[in-house]
């Protein structure tokens, strides 16, 4: 199929259609406000279920239900929303039904703004609700890769039974690129052995987080726990660019890592081998590919639109074997390639020349 | 658990001993004991959705939405397939189940707290979207399974362990009348309120709910039946006693009586 | 090698479909290319710009602190991207809204009466395209009937009476750049 050029926002509804999503549940919030605009235009015509609700609180629990008879349920929100579906999330972790979520991040906390920002990267990996569970976070850095990992999304909340997020920015939901688009799927006919959708023929089920006894809930914790470690050893996905031979490895996920792209090359260009290694899945986190490539680095810089919340997987991953720094863009501003690169060359620079002032200012925010 | 468990040892009795079943569980509830209360309405309740799921052949196709509250392990109690909503969104979670099954029959059980408080907005616009979906909505003027708080029904000057000095209205607002405010909305095809204080109640009870199930059946929109049901327990009551409050303290704050009834129902009832 | 061009003006000037057109035709002459806009509040009434990167290679950062190319369409916009087109760099901008010259003589300035082209071709909706043909006279990034062909496939049906006139002002900024014999490069 010819590429096109597409908005951010609409590939990712159209990649969900094309991925055979049965119904949409949504509330508008910019900047992801054209996704659901866009599927209240093309799920009516496929005689697919498109619905605003009245809230996030309600749109989550509408694809908690769709969920539950077995559908391939999904909504997309950005932060302040996502905070308002923690309830529900959290529902669906305990039920273990599958789902589909698309965060399209701006910048907080509070109302803050509607511009791009990687705030939620805690809220998403570690606290998407209450109890012990994480979604499957999946960070895309280009609108094609949004759209395929889109298409993947859904296979993947069925396999596990599991949360699939797709944490985007706004700058990924609003700008253009060319992609090619998948092949239309339809929706999967049947429907899985887990469903609620009648007790014909068979005894009734109840799909619920309920579990009053304390062994029992221990239990059902222990087989969420047994899972999420088979996905954590199954579903990591990175990306290293120019790392070979690098001496100096930036850290950066999503719309930030493909600034930090260019940074990189710029650096080279400056004479400093500069590689980048970029975090597709945030949760499961992968570590142990960052980790390797540890060894060989004579600094690492990490790069977010926040302050500092990957930092704390990078940290453990380097585990003190390297000098770290931080630039953190927060509040809707995103780091331009010029000041990454001059982050990258600095710490090339005082490192050369043996001055530990690098390492002393590890955490650092541009003014 | 098995759709027939307790019904086909009667029948097999009945046989045995030339004797005629007069009284025999409803198949659509599971034979399990309930967690109720001694006089609390929950069980009565269950057993009338049941019989009126069996008498409608429909209990392969009807699903439950269950609460957080007393009735929060309704789902234990019905032999069809159910799910367990977070506290108030049942009436969302009902309609992103009815969107995906619209041939099955979709209600929620959800007492005062539930509904009229924390999921105040869901029912509001389940009923504005006119979800062909019935909501069995049990008000007994507290939350119960929390230990007897303040509910948004709670009547005025009614103590409980959150208005100890009896529920002022200046300060802790006044009763809320949802199915009055919901029979307002074009959505609604069928908005009720019942009660459960005596065996000729109850019976009207047992149709209304009928009706609601029907009213879903025909697609006519979202059908509410408001129950006035006891908690002897959390009113510090005898079970005779909590029968009467409602009758003299209940009903007069709430009415019995057909807020809305959609004509093409009434030609079928 | 990656070519960064922001187009800036007041909302309603077709900044951002101005990009748009660009992106589309720089995509199908086969170059990667990102567009971007300013989104928000500032849409409605403010200035509005988007981001164009082209190049050979799948495109890093879809933002840039010094661009290659600034089309300014009112004061403000010349205001805000005078300072950081980048060194050698080209800033077009509408000389029949911005009056005063410019101050650095270390990019290629170049006034175009884009208001009096538009109106020649029919409409002053047409500023937007007049100033992206002069652009591509400049630098030549994609063919111009590329840029008719993206036209032709994305100009709103509701604007359809304007496709003729807005190839019409394409082809005329073009030729006015021409015309003045400013070094292409």
């Amino acid at each position: 199929m010819a590429r096109a050029l597409w908005k951010g926002n609409e590939a990712l509804a159209e990649a969900a259609i094309r991925a055979g999503v049965d119904a949409f549940f949504g509330y508008p919030i910019t900047p992801q406000t054209e996704l659901l605009e866009y599927m209240a235009r093309r799920m009516p015509e496929l005689g697919r279920v498109f619905l605003q609700a009245e809230s996030e609180i309600a749109a989550i629990n509408m694809v908690y239900g769709a969920a539950c008879a077995g559908a391939r349920a999904m909504t997309s929100s950005s932060s302040p929303g996502i905070s308002l579906m923690q309830e529900g999330l959290s529902y669906i972790a305990g039920s273990e039904v599958p789902c589909v979520v698309v965060d399209i991040m701006r910048g907080g906390p509070g109302l803050g703004n509607i511009q791009p920002s990687q705030a939620d990267y805690f809220q998403l990996t570690r606290s998407a609700g209450h109890g012990d569970f994480h979604p499957l976070v999946l960070a895309p850095a280009t609108l094609q890769e949004a759209v395929d990992l889109m298409y993947a999304s859904f296979d993947l909340a069925f396999k596990y039974r599991t949360i699939v997020i797709i944490a985007g920015d706004g700058a990924l939901g609003q700008m253009m690129e060319p992609v090619e688009m998948p092949p239309m799927r339809p929706p999967p006919p049947d429907r899985p052995d887990w469903a609620v959708f009648g007790a014909k023929g068979r005894p009734p089920r109840a799909i619920t987080s309920l579990y009053l006894d304390a062994e029992e809930l221990e239990q059902v914790n222990q087989r969420l726990q047994a899972k999420l470690k088979v996905i954590a050893a199954n579903e990591q996905r990175w990306e290293c660019y120019l790392t070979e031979d690098a001496e100096y490895l930036v850290v950066a996920f999503g719309t930030v890592a493909r600034i930090a792209k260019s940074a990189v090359r710029a650096a080279r260009a400056a004479g400093v081998r500069a590689g980048l290694f970029r975090p597709i899945s945030l949760w499961p986190y992968p570590a142990e590919a960052l980790s390797r490539l540890i060894g060989q680095m004579r600094g690492v810089l990490v790069v977010e639109m926040n302050a500092g919340q990957m930092l704390e997987d990078v940290r453990m991953a380097v585990c003190g074997r390297t000098p770290l720094r931080f630039l953190g863009r927060m509040g809707g501003v995103i780091p331009m390639p010029d000041e990454i690169a001059a982050e990258i060359v600095y710490m090339a620079r005082t490192r050369q020349h043996g001055n530990r002032h690098g390492a002393q200012r590890l955490l650092q925010f541009k003014e | 658990m098995t759709t027939l468990s307790l019904e086909a040892p009667l029948r097999e009795a009945s046989a045995h001993s030339q004797m005629e079943i007069v009284y025999a569980p409803p198949a659509a509830l599971a034979d399990v004991p309930m967690h109720y209360c001694p006089g609390c309405s929950h069980g009565a309740i269950h057993r009338m959705i049941a019989e009126v799921v069996d008498e409608l052949a429909i209990r392969e196709c009807t699903l439950c939405v269950a609460p957080v509250g007393c009735a929060v392990f309704a789902y234990k109690y019905f032999n069809f397939d159910s799910c367990e909503a977070a506290h108030g969104r049942a009436p969302a979670m009902a309609t992103g189940l009815k969107r995906i099954l619209p041939d099955r029959v979709i209600f929620t059980y959800q007492g005062d707290g539930d509904l009229a408080s924390i999921g105040a907005n869901e029912i509001l616009h389940a009923a504005l979207r006119g979800e062909p979906i019935s909501v069995i909505f049990v008000n007994n003027a507290v939350y119960g399974m929390t230990g007897g708080q303040m509910a948004p029904t709670t009547l005025v000057g009614m103590k409980t362990t959150s208005s100890p000095l009896g529920r002022d209205p200046l300060t802790q607002g006044h009763p809320i009348h949802i199915t009055e405010m919901l029979a307002t909305i074009p959505g609604v095809a069928y908005a009720v309120r019942r009660s459960m204080h005596s065996v000729a109640e109850m019976r009207k009870t047992k149709k209304a709910i009928r009706l609601a199930f029907q009213a879903q059946l025909q697609g006519l929109g979202l059908s509410i039946v408001e129950i006035l049901a006891t908690c002897p327990t959390n009113w510090r009551l005898t079970p005779i006693e909590a029968l009467d409050f409602i009758r003299d303290r209940m009903a007069p704050e709430y009415p019995v009586g057909d807020f809305k009834v959609d004509e093409r129902l009434r030609e079928k009832g | 090698m990656e070519t960064s061009i922001i187009i800036s003006g007041f909302g309603g000037q077709g900044a951002l479909f101005a990009g748009q057109v660009l992106a589309h035709a720089a995509m199908e002459s086969g170059k990667e290319v990102t567009w971007i806009p300013s989104y928000g509040p500032e849409m409605r009434g403010g200035t509005a710009h988007c981001t164009v990167v082209i190049g050979d290679e799948p495109i890093g950062s879809p933002l840039v602190r010094n661009p290659h190319c600034v089309i300014a369409m009112n004061l403000p916009s010349v205001d805000k991207y005078e300072p950081l087109v980048a060194v050698g760099g080209r800033l077009l901008y509408d000389s029949t809204l911005v009056k005063r010259p410019l101050r650095r003589t270390d990019i290629l300035g170049v006034a175009i009466p884009a208001h009096d082209i538009a109106l020649r071709c029919g409409s002053q909706q047409l500023v937007n395209i007049a100033m992206l043909g002069a652009l591509l006279a400049l630098c030549p990034l994609v063919e111009l009937a590329a840029v008719e062909q993206a036209l032709r496939a994305h100009l709103p049906e509701r604007h359809a009476e304007l496709l003729r006139p807005n190839i019409l002002a394409l082809h005329a900024g073009a030729a006015y750049i021409r015309e003045q014999r400013i070094a292409v490069s």
